[in-house]
């Protein structure tokens, strides 16, 4: 039934799979939401351990994918950040793959999108931002302040410009979470809402059927574009992330 | 004017903001194109650049697309 609903934002709704007693004030119900961010931190880290398992010098086939991604994200946090960049680089990996998983396993049909709740994605851009921060002051103690006041400006212009960087700062881990979430929430919109033409034409009889057909290849070639953006958007947040960092570790530009 | 006819109207009109991301989109991806042609050589070092500046434009359009959704929905 939950399945198969027409409702296009029905597939949003948070319901409880498991309903768990509250244990010291805290509700311990398994909720579908719950579930599929279980399932990915599963697929994540037992999906890695079974890859790389064996460690052999001459990669298998199943261990190559796993040293694929690796490198992938090697590269991407040294091209950024050089050297210095390693320090952070298993926090980008683990939010690369992390949001990668999810979103994939977003696209089963009749599965849930955790990426595609405000409050899951808010919370990856606000541990990102509060990386940020630790790594900044950690690195350059109250220099890092210089981020907001860019050297060799007249000193009138910092009156200018210091609010504005700082409110470019502030809209970081907001801007991270609205980018990942609303492109989730409406590419998978758009899916249900072509899946639901394909069934509400097709129950028109035998021209519905024969009309039918045009929906249902849209339908297919936005799961196709929704591959592509599930791995964009994990790399976008991953990239943003490495920008931030990286002007945590060199704030005076 | 009933307030539901309101709120579909507003939603539409939110929705406008997808127009101009498309053009933004479309305007990132055209020059990379005509600068990757140029100068094949440094096309694969600006890939990376391509990407954010496509999820910055995408940015401003999906901000439309969510007041349309608290529109309709909050």
């Amino acid at each position: 039934m939950a399945l198969f609903e027409t409702d296009p934002m029905h597939q949003f709704v948070v319901q409880p799979v498991l309903e768990l007693p509250t244990l010291f004030g805290i509700d311990l119900t398994i909720t579908n939401s719950a579930l599929f961010m279980i399932a990915t931190t599963l697929v994540t880290s037992f999906g890695l351990i079974l890859l790389t398992g064996r460690g052999a010098m001459v990669p298998t086939r199943s261990q190559s994918i796993a040293e694929i991604l690796y490198g992938f994200v090697a590269d991407m946090v040294r091209s950024i950040m050089g050297e210095e960049g390693r320090a952070v680089f298993p926090y980008v990996f683990t939010l690369f793959i992390f949001i990668l998983v999810a979103n994939l396993l977003g696209m089963i049909p009749g599965s849930y999108t955790i990426t595609s709740q405000l409050v899951v994605t808010l919370a990856l851009g606000l541990t990102s931002i509060t990386l940020v921060l630790i790594t900044g002051f950690v690195k350059n103690g109250f220099g890092f302040l210089k981020l907001f006041a860019p050297a060799g400006l007249p000193p009138v212009m910092y009156l200018l410009i210091v609010p504005i960087e700082l409110i470019s700062f502030l809209s970081r881990p907001f801007s991270l979470a609205i980018r990942l979430f609303a492109n989730m929430m409406a590419g998978h919109t758009l899916l249900k809402l072509f899946g639901g033409f394909v069934i509400s034409l097709s129950s028109l009889g035998a021209i519905g059927i024969a009309g039918a057909v045009l929906p249902l290849a849209v339908a297919t070639a936005v799961t196709a574009l929704e591959l592509v953006i599930a791995f964009l958007q994990a790399y976008v947040f991953a990239v943003l992330t490495c920008i931030y960092l990286n002007d945590a570790l060199h704030p005076s530009h | 004017m009933e307030i539901e006819a309101a709120k579909q109207i507003g939603a539409g009109i939110a929705a406008l903001a997808l127009a101009g991301a498309g053009v933004g989109i479309g305007t990132i991806f055209a020059s990379y194109l005509s600068g990757a042609l140029r100068n094949p050589s440094a096309a694969a070092g600006q890939f990376t650049t391509l990407l954010i500046g496509f999820a910055l434009t995408e940015f401003t359009g999906l901000l439309g697309f969510v007041v349309a959704m608290i529109i309709l929905f909050g």
